[in-house]
């Protein structure tokens, strides 16, 4: 059967545009472009509330007290103020720059190893003397921000003043982290800084505590 | 005007498409790579607040999520416009997240639950009693890592 040979017939590419087409328009309908993301936070183990003895002793000055209504009004230190002033003021109360008697108390890394060592805490101990390598013999602040809010706050205050408060720390961090490594403390590394990252998180402990809830100002 | 009678003579060439396809399927790979697949449908109405100090959630997996806000409008008949918790597809009461959260921990590997993310989706304007009581309910299974999901609030410094 001596055909003459056909040549090789082209396969129609144009329709392979048309599945792509498909394909594509798929996928852009069901994307949801955006990445998880919000505000990292870490709760108090829970204690049951038949063991919930008077809680330890903290001095008043040591205690950064921020209170938020059912209006989503803000009292902070006994004073009515906006969101927008929050993190100055939290700022100057973390730092407590020019060691004013009302701002919280400070103590050398020196003394806080001593006090570590007498109670024979050496995991403490280790930590304390590595920030001291990297950071040098500095003061640590007694800091606790308390954050109370209403049953009737509404959510969207409640991130907005986490928000701020957190600014605050990450600033005060930023602000050590620049003076002692020459790096923002996002930037550092968190497998070859590692040391570095919690020396500053020894120094500046993201301690805000929430209280129990409370009816401030009351139901609405 | 003898210039249109050209007959067939000469046809209109056709613009080659043969790299139409592979311009097609680089948006498809970039939209393929770039899609997170919706993980529930909602059925709350669901605005994030805005945070500047946000981080990103690492690993997707080990990730659980709860969502609270206002029922969407076909479902008000029977639930009401009060917040609800959403856990999953269905509605659920305060007292079911206990119960969610270890099921969800059963699925894991044990040396990964200390990683575990709860992550609160929660709509704007919810108050914030609801959102206690699901905490309350977190500390007591030891969920404690959690995250209040939330868009980047673009700031002017």
């Amino acid at each position: 059967m001596a055909r003459r040979a056909r040549p090789v017939q082209e396969i129609n590419g144009g329709s392979l545009a048309d599945i792509a087409f498909l394909l594509l328009i798929f996928f852009l309908v069901t994307t949801t472009m955006d990445v998880d993301s919000g505000l990292s936070r870490k709760l108090p183990p829970w204690v049951p509330p038949e063991e919930i003895d008077e809680t330890p002793p903290i001095k008043e000055r040591n205690v950064f007290i921020v209170l938020v209504n059912s209006n989503d009004q803000l009292l902070v230190e006994n004073e009515p103020m906006d969101v927008r002033y929050l993190k100055d003021k939290a700022i100057e109360f973390i730092k407590n720059p020019r060691n004013k008697e009302n701002l919280p108390e400070k103590e050398l890394l020196s003394e806080k190893i001593k006090k570590a060592q007498d109670k024979g805490n050496m995991k403490e101990v280790r930590k304390l003397e590595t920030t001291q390598r990297l950071l040098g013999n500095i003061e640590i602040s007694k800091q606790v921000i308390s954050l109370q809010n209403d049953m009737s706050t509404s959510y969207g205050t409640y991130i907005e003043v986490q928000n701020e408060l957190i600014a605050a720390y990450n600033e005060v961090r930023d602000e050590l982290s620049m003076q002692k490594f020459g790096k923002k403390y996002d930037d550092l590394d968190p497998d070859l800084d590692k040391d570095k990252i919690d020396a500053i998180k020894e120094v500046y402990p993201q301690s805000i505590s929430e209280a129990e809830p409370k009816n401030i100002g009351g139901n609405k | 005007m003898a210039k249109f009678d050209r007959k067939g003579k000469k046809e209109g060439q056709a613009i080659n498409t043969a790299a139409l396809p592979d311009i097609v399927f680089m948006l498809l790979f970039f939209f393929m790579v770039a899609t997170v697949l919706r993980e529930v449908e909602y059925k709350i109405k669901l605005k994030l607040p805005e945070a500047s100090e946000i981080k990103k959630l690492e690993k997707k997996s080990l990730v659980t999520y709860i969502y609270v806000g206002e029922p969407k409008l076909q479902y008000q008949k029977l639930h009401g416009t009060e917040p609800k918790i959403q856990l999953n597809d269905a509605f659920a009461r305060v007292s079911d997240i206990q119960d969610y959260i270890i099921g969800d921990r059963q699925t894991k590997n044990e040396d990964e639950v200390p990683f575990m993310t709860t992550s609160l989706k929660v709509d704007m304007d919810t108050k914030m009693g609801i959102v206690t009581q699901i905490k309350q309910e977190l500390r007591k299974v030891s969920a404690l890592k959690i995250n209040y999901s939330s868009r980047k609030k673009v700031t002017v410094k």
